[in-house]
């Protein structure tokens, strides 16, 4: 129904491999460069990757549980 | 050159504001474009010196007062209202457009008033124009634009407060640089941050901005928390307690823009984020941590506007803003898509891109200082932006799924404006220098190491990984998420609600029982008073002459005693 060349199944999963290649690379690029580290976590293999991913799911979930407590329908205000 | 009398920029932006609706229709997109630039112009006659002096009350105000810090704001807010007129070339609510350019005059008012009372002034008179942008929406806008307005008073207010109590108490009038020892100095601040958007009113900022035209938030989100960023980076830098207020700032707009589903509100979210980020730079007080917050003020302006510019651009060919109305707009709206992906880009501090070279000054300047915490929280916080404003936006209006919209770009001048501030990113982004030469403090930065650039590579596409393995957390619902606005829009509005109840049952209680008394009072009097009353009925002589006999008896009685 939808022919935009973008949103066929076979692009979608052609974009996903090229994505985790990608992601990839920007990992092993650590083993070729050298890091300056201010402190010690950060001089980890593939800091950027874990703590970047590790932040996005905390923040995601955290946000889940505030808007569980806290989200109301956006008609709330308006009587 | 110094014996040339200065024209002050700001008055040149608010003249050309006020002579809008004078102008038949066919004249103003001329003037639109021609009075930012002449007020570029200006800004750059400024001498690095006091350049226009007035006697007012007893007191010299320094009208005018150049230096590279007045001068990068000045150059940015008059780009911005250039751009930002672009935009609006078809906005045919004149009165918008004139409130905007006197908003953007008086920021530029702001940046170069070298005294606390000249600040004040154009301070307040940025909140007025600021509030008749919002109201100019029309009356959708009404309620936000008045709860807006009663903020910015209450900032005003605390703002006057301390500069009244600092120039009773002996301190200079001239604006400069203040340590936090004194309460009037904690009232300048408290105001000043009212503007900046920090908690606990951030609430304003993505209460009132979404409800302005497709027009109007792209210059609301320039100019009143830039301003507060400016008087911070002259008035308070090194306060350390700044650095605490920015990193709430910037965890705040993230997790509040995670939950939201108008796609203008998530861009309002992100502005205090992103101011966040300055503040926190303003609080590290070392010449590159206040040089990173300079140029990130300058980029944001330019990628905010931007952001909100393709935003606006969907809301005015589509009519609608919530995510969960929107998707799959890439097909017809491309050039909007590109420049919204290149703003979103920018503002996740993604390589080539404006963002990228003043994020990384705040964050290498916490290294250099040694806040461990801070930087890893400022790190997560980038990743954190990438998540809310750097996919979330364009995935949810552009991609996402097919919402069966099929709008065309808009016309032309948006797309000029759209193109040029994406272009300012991309130029920034790649030379870095022609920003740095702008900056307040000699730069001694370089922001494309190999080190640097792979671990930014790594840190936000591994958060971009996160955003669409964690996609199902993130589908859009019709809802908003409360905030401490909630104390004022609910609470007080069901307390005030109550009052009246309770003033009302009290007003009742108390005329039923004074009717009550009243009413007694009455059968008393007509009881004794009355037709048949003891004292008003006639009496037969016969008992007036007992009574007397008994009178005389008792008289001669007593008298042989």
């Amino acid at each position: 129904m939808d022919d935009n060349w973008l949103v066929r199944a076979s692009t979608i999963k052609l974009l996903w491999v090229i994505f985790a290649i990608i992601l990839a690379a920007t990992v092993l690029a650590d083993l070729f460069i050298h890091q300056h580290p201010f402190f010690t976590l950060d001089g980890t293999f593939g800091f950027g990757a874990w703590f970047g991913f590790l932040s996005c799911v905390i923040l995601i979930a955290f946000a889940k549980a505030l808007g569980s407590v806290l989200k109301r329908p956006d008609t709330y205000y308006d009587d | 050159m110094t014996t040339d009398i200065i024209i002050p920029p700001a008055v040149v932006l608010i003249l050309g504001g006020l002579l809008l609706p004078l102008l038949p229709q066919r004249v103003r997109p001329v003037l639109l474009l021609i009075v930012p630039v002449l007020t570029l112009y200006c800004v750059w006659q400024v001498p690095d010196a006091a350049a226009l002096k007035v006697a007012f009350l007893g007191n010299e105000l320094v009208l005018v007062k150049g230096d590279a810090l007045s001068r990068l704001f000045g150059t940015v807010f008059s780009l911005m209202a250039f751009a930002g007129g672009l935009f609006a070339l078809r906005q045919d609510r004149v009165v918008e457009l004139t409130a905007a350019f006197c908003y953007a005059g008086s920021a530029i008012g702001v940046v170069f008033a070298g005294d606390l009372i000249t600040l004040f002034i154009f301070w307040e008179m940025m909140a007025i124009a600021s509030t008749l942008v919002v109201w100019s929406a029309g009356r959708s806008a009404r309620g936000a634009g008045l709860r807006y307005g009663a903020i910015h008073a209450l900032g005003g207010v605390l703002l006057m407060a301390g500069v009244a109590g600092e120039l009773a108490s002996g301190g200079a009038l001239a604006f400069g640089r203040m340590t936090l020892d004194s309460v009037p100095r904690y009232l300048m601040l408290a105001g000043i941050l009212v503007n900046a958007g920090a908690p606990p009113l951030s609430a304003w900022l993505p209460d009132a901005y979404p409800e302005a035209t497709w027009s109007g938030m792209v210059f609301l989100s320039a100019f009143t928390t830039k301003t507060a960023v400016y008087v911070l980076l002259r008035g308070f830098p090194g306060a350390e307690i700044l650095v605490y207020i920015g990193l709430y700032m910037v965890f705040y707009g993230i997790v509040y823009a995670i939950l939201e589903n108008d796609m203008r509100r998530i861009l309002a979210y992100s502005i205090v984020n992103q101011v966040g980020f300055m503040v926190i730079g303003i609080g590290i007080g070392t010449e590159m941590a206040l040089n990173g917050a300079a140029a990130h003020a300058f980029a944001h302006i330019i990628y905010k506007a931007l952001l909100l510019m393709s935003a606006g651009s969907v809301l005015y060919m589509t009519g609608k803003r919530k995510c969960t109305d929107l998707g799959g707009l890439f097909r017809t709206m491309p050039l909007t898509t590109i420049c919204g992906i290149i703003g979103a880009l920018s503002i996740s501090a993604f390589p080539l891109t404006s963002g990228f070279v003043s994020k990384s000054m705040i964050s290498d300047a916490a290294g250099q200082q040694h806040l461990a915490i801070v930087w890893y929280l400022l790190a997560a916080a980038s990743a954190g932006v990438f998540l809310h404003a750097g996919i979330k936006f364009p995935w949810f209006v552009f991609f996402q799924r097919d919402s069966g919209l099929r709008p065309p770009d808009p016309p032309w001048n948006m797309r000029a404006a759209m193109v040029l501030f994406s272009a300012l990113c991309l130029l920034f982004g790649i030379a870095p220098h022609l920003l740095y030469r702008l900056l307040p403090y000699p730069v001694d930065f370089v922001p494309y190491t190999p080190g640097h650039v792979v671990f930014q590579l790594q840190l936000l596409l591994f958060s971009g990984l996160a955003f669409f393995l964690m996609l199902g957390w993130l589908k859009r619902t019709l809802t908003i998420t409360l905030d401490t606005d909630w104390f004022y829009r609910r609470l007080g509005v069901t307390l005030a609600r109550r009052l009246d109840q309770w003033t009302e049952s009290g007003w009742n209680w108390a005329a039923h029982v004074t009717a009550r008394a009243a009413r007694a009072a009455v059968r008393q009097v007509e009881r004794y008073h009355g037709p048949e009353g003891v004292l008003a009925r006639t009496w037969p002589t016969g008992s007036m002459a007992f009574w007397a006999t008994v009178m005389l008896a008792a008289y001669l009685i007593l008298s042989y005693w």
